[in-house]
């Protein structure tokens, strides 16, 4: 028979006692994992952000601050727009070719070439050779700046450094949520998760919005998973977004869903995207110029089929950009885009962490001083539960004595029901707390895209302690829980230790 | 085996003043001896169990078991002495609720040697009468049980010398005679020598030694009267 057989019989003796006394560890080490859950919660969402898949947002000039919210988090007030072309400048040379042949400045400079031309012929007829070869001359220099001076013949300037580059209009909503004007690159080339390498799902029979389809032209839509389920949006449902705000004016242009993505866990949740041709489209969203129609009737861009043009360069803005950049490049890039006049360059996690300090830190910290103080609350049950027990036992403990056990067995008999206590008690809070995280998943899933199971440990805390944050809190609740039972047994196992076993003892 | 000499025990009572309760010049116990020390409540004689078995210590005076003075002895260590060569047998029984009648014998194995022997200690259950009955708790055996229980006890670290501090006080006259003969027997069997305490003739007189502690305790009559 040894100490545990005598603590745990003791314990059963005040089973009720006992019982409630462990409930109320239990209870503690719930609200313990919960606390810790929560911040898993928060640190696992912080996570989802921090790697976000780009590393550079490009916008127009302004706060930094504003810039991240609304192009990361699709939150306050876009600053300003940004030309289109300051867009191209992370874009191919062919694909600025394509985009510009349908610019004013593509045409200006054709309809110039066309009238050179014109004249170096008419001349060379009227005013003889010398007159026509300076008109072929005139013709030839116009040529070379065409080839190495105007954009569409480059590539962009920060093309080399760039990844890739996902353009962002914003300005209208879908109810609460923004609407973002973009391309498919949003999901075709742009991953999220920890290591920003999940891909983008879309469920059901769900698909990316195309650049032009068939079906629906410029005018399709992809879907936030919780947008989905808060608006009760299904694939093939026809959306019409409100210009400015939530209150605004519904735009006549409906945008069919074509897709509704997966829960991720980012802000993508909570946002519909559509094509940024079909974004323009809508009424007053182009950009409108001084001279309208410089060029007669024909303000249409390139050509994408026989009925359907792209707008002109010219007319186009984005109002972010999100830029995936070699990390190597990306200080000179943005020192070389701050320096400039038209946009600003920020780095969205830096600015998302600053922002978090600010308001995170100190939640963490209330969580930790909570979590703190409910292992007090817990132990101080104990303590209290086993003192209060002291009274009518002290003639058991007398008996024991008197049987021949030193105090130090006592001690350690009454230590041991504490730490039976703590431990078990903590055991069972950890199943309920788990139990309740377990069965609180999909809602937490559901808001903020993180998944937590029955065997998700909380992630490791902030500490500045080597090896303690490693590991998960939870792990250290079990030597905690044995500190903690060893702390509040040692008053009552004092007080066995001290029993006065003549006094104590039955005749 | 158990000498003792100029034995002095005060109590401190709560106001301050002092109780002197024994004064004991001499009071002997050989080996195997059977010893019936009588005397009225409040007399010490609970007061001179506890001195012998070092539950409280002497104000001065020896104690000697075999030659070894107790009284010398670190509170640890007469812990240890008393669990592996004393037996005691409390007039209230003093079993643990939470165990069974078996392991209420081991336990008092358990701080001796460290390790029990069940088939010693259903042996002592056995031979106390109580073999169907090891299973048991406390609250669900009669005193008489109970009583039995706590001699297979008090036996179980074969002790030298056997405390038995009125044993029968709580048990009905059919179960008294009964234990008095377990207990008197069994010191018989195994080699014990017993200190049994009593303040009834009809127990006492079924042995051969009789000690009044107004005799041997020269304060008896003086502490009788102060805490009555």
């Amino acid at each position: 028979m040894n100490l545990f057989t005598i603590a745990s019989r003791s314990i059963r003796q005040r089973l009720l006692s006992s019982s409630l006394t462990m409930l109320s560890m239990a209870m503690g080490v719930t609200l313990v994992v919960a606390v810790l859950a929560i911040f898993g919660v928060v640190q696992k969402s912080f996570d989802a952000n921090a790697t976000l898949g780009y590393n550079v947002v490009v916008g127009a000039k302004g706060g930094k601050l504003q810039l991240t919210l609304n192009s990361v988090f699709y939150l306050s007030q876009p600053i300003e727009n940004v030309p289109y072309e300051y867009y191209l400048e992370f874009k191919t040379q062919e694909f600025r070719f394509q985009e510009y042949q349908g610019s004013y400045s593509f045409k200006a400079i054709r309809q110039q070439h066309a009238t050179r031309q014109t004249l170096a012929i008419s001349t060379l007829g009227s005013s003889g050779p010398l007159g026509g070869l300076l008109g072929l001359v005139a013709d030839a220099t116009l040529q070379n700046e065409m080839d190495t001076m105007f954009p569409w013949n480059r590539p962009g300037k920060y093309k080399a450094y760039t990844n890739f580059v996902i353009p962002l209009c914003l300005g209208d909503y879908f109810g609460p949520y923004r609407v973002v004007g973009t391309t498919p690159d949003m999901f075709n080339l742009l991953r999220h998760g920890s290591a920003a390498d999940d891909p983008y799902a879309m469920q059901g029979n769900g698909r990316n919005i195309e650049d032009f389809s068939e079906q629906h032209g410029y005018f399709e839509a992809v879907v936030g998973s919780v947008v989905a389920r808060d608006r009760d949006v299904k694939l093939g449902d026809k959306i019409n977004p409100s210009h400015g705000s939530e209150e605004g004016d519904s735009h006549a242009t409906e945008f069919t869903v074509v897709g509704i993505l997966e829960p991720t866990g980012t802000p993508n949740d909570r946002a519909v995207f559509i094509n940024m041709e079909g974004f323009y489209r809508m009424s007053d969203h182009a950009k409108p110029l001084e001279n309208e129609d410089p060029y007669g009737a024909d303000q249409q861009g390139h050509k994408i089929t026989d009925s359907d043009y792209r707008l002109p360069v010219e007319k186009r803005e984005v109002t972010a950009m999100l830029v995936n950049m070699d990390p190597i490049f990306s200080v000179g890039v943005e020192n070389a885009i701050n320096e400039g006049p038209a946009a600003q360059a920020v780095y969205p996690v830096l600015e998302i962490r600053r922002l978090l300090d600010v308001f995170v830190t100190p939640v963490k910290v209330l969580l930790l001083v909570l979590t703190v103080m409910i292992c007090v609350v817990s132990g101080l049950s104990i303590l209290i539960s086993i003192y209060n027990s002291m009274n009518e036992r002290r003639g058991e403990i007398a008996v024991l004595r008197a049987l021949g056990a030193r105090r130090l067995t006592v001690y350690g008999i009454v230590s041991l029901e504490s730490l039976i206590l703590s431990v078990a008690g903590g055991l069972f809070g950890f199943l309920i707390g788990h139990g309740l995280i377990a069965m609180s998943s999909p809602f937490v899933e559901a808001r903020t895209g993180v998944r937590l199971g029955f065997f998700d440990f909380a992630p490791p805390l902030p500490i500045a302690i080597p090896y303690l944050n490693q590991l998960s809190p939870e792990i250290l609740l079990i030597p905690g829980l044995v500190i903690l039972a060893v702390v509040v047994g040692f008053i009552p196992a004092y007080s066995a230790y001290r029993t006065d076993v003549a006094k104590s003892l039955g005749k | 085996m158990l000498s003792i000499a100029n034995l002095k025990k005060t109590f401190t009572q709560p106001g301050g003043a002092t109780l002197p309760i024994l004064d004991i010049p001499k009071f002997e116990v050989a080996a195997g001896e059977q010893v019936v020390l009588i005397g009225r409540s409040g007399g010490g004689k609970t007061t001179l169990l506890h001195n012998i078995a070092g539950i409280t210590k002497i104000d001065s005076g020896k104690i000697l078991f075999d030659g070894l003075p107790l009284q010398t002895l670190s509170q640890e260590m007469r812990d240890r002495f008393r669990a592996t060569n004393m037996g005691y047998v409390f007039q209230t029984f003093n079993l643990l609720p939470a165990f069974t009648a078996l392991e209420n014998v081991m336990l008092g194995m358990a701080f001796a040697k460290g390790k029990t022997d069940r088939g010693f200690a259903q042996k002592l259950l056995d031979r106390v009468g109580l073999k169907d009955r090891s299973g048991h708790r406390p609250a669900m055996m009669s005193v008489g049980e109970q009583q039995r229980v706590a001699v297979a006890r008090a036996l179980a670290n074969r002790p030298r010398l056997l405390l038995a501090d009125e044993p029968t006080a709580n048990i009905d006259p059919a179960n008294q005679q009964s234990i008095v003969d377990l207990i008197k027997e069994s010191c018989e069997e195994f080699n014990i020598a017993l200190i049994l305490v009593t303040h009834t003739m009809e127990v006492a007189n079924q042995f051969s030694r009789i000690d009044r502690l107004d005799d041997i305790n020269q304060l008896a009559a003086r502490a009788e009267e102060a805490i009555s």
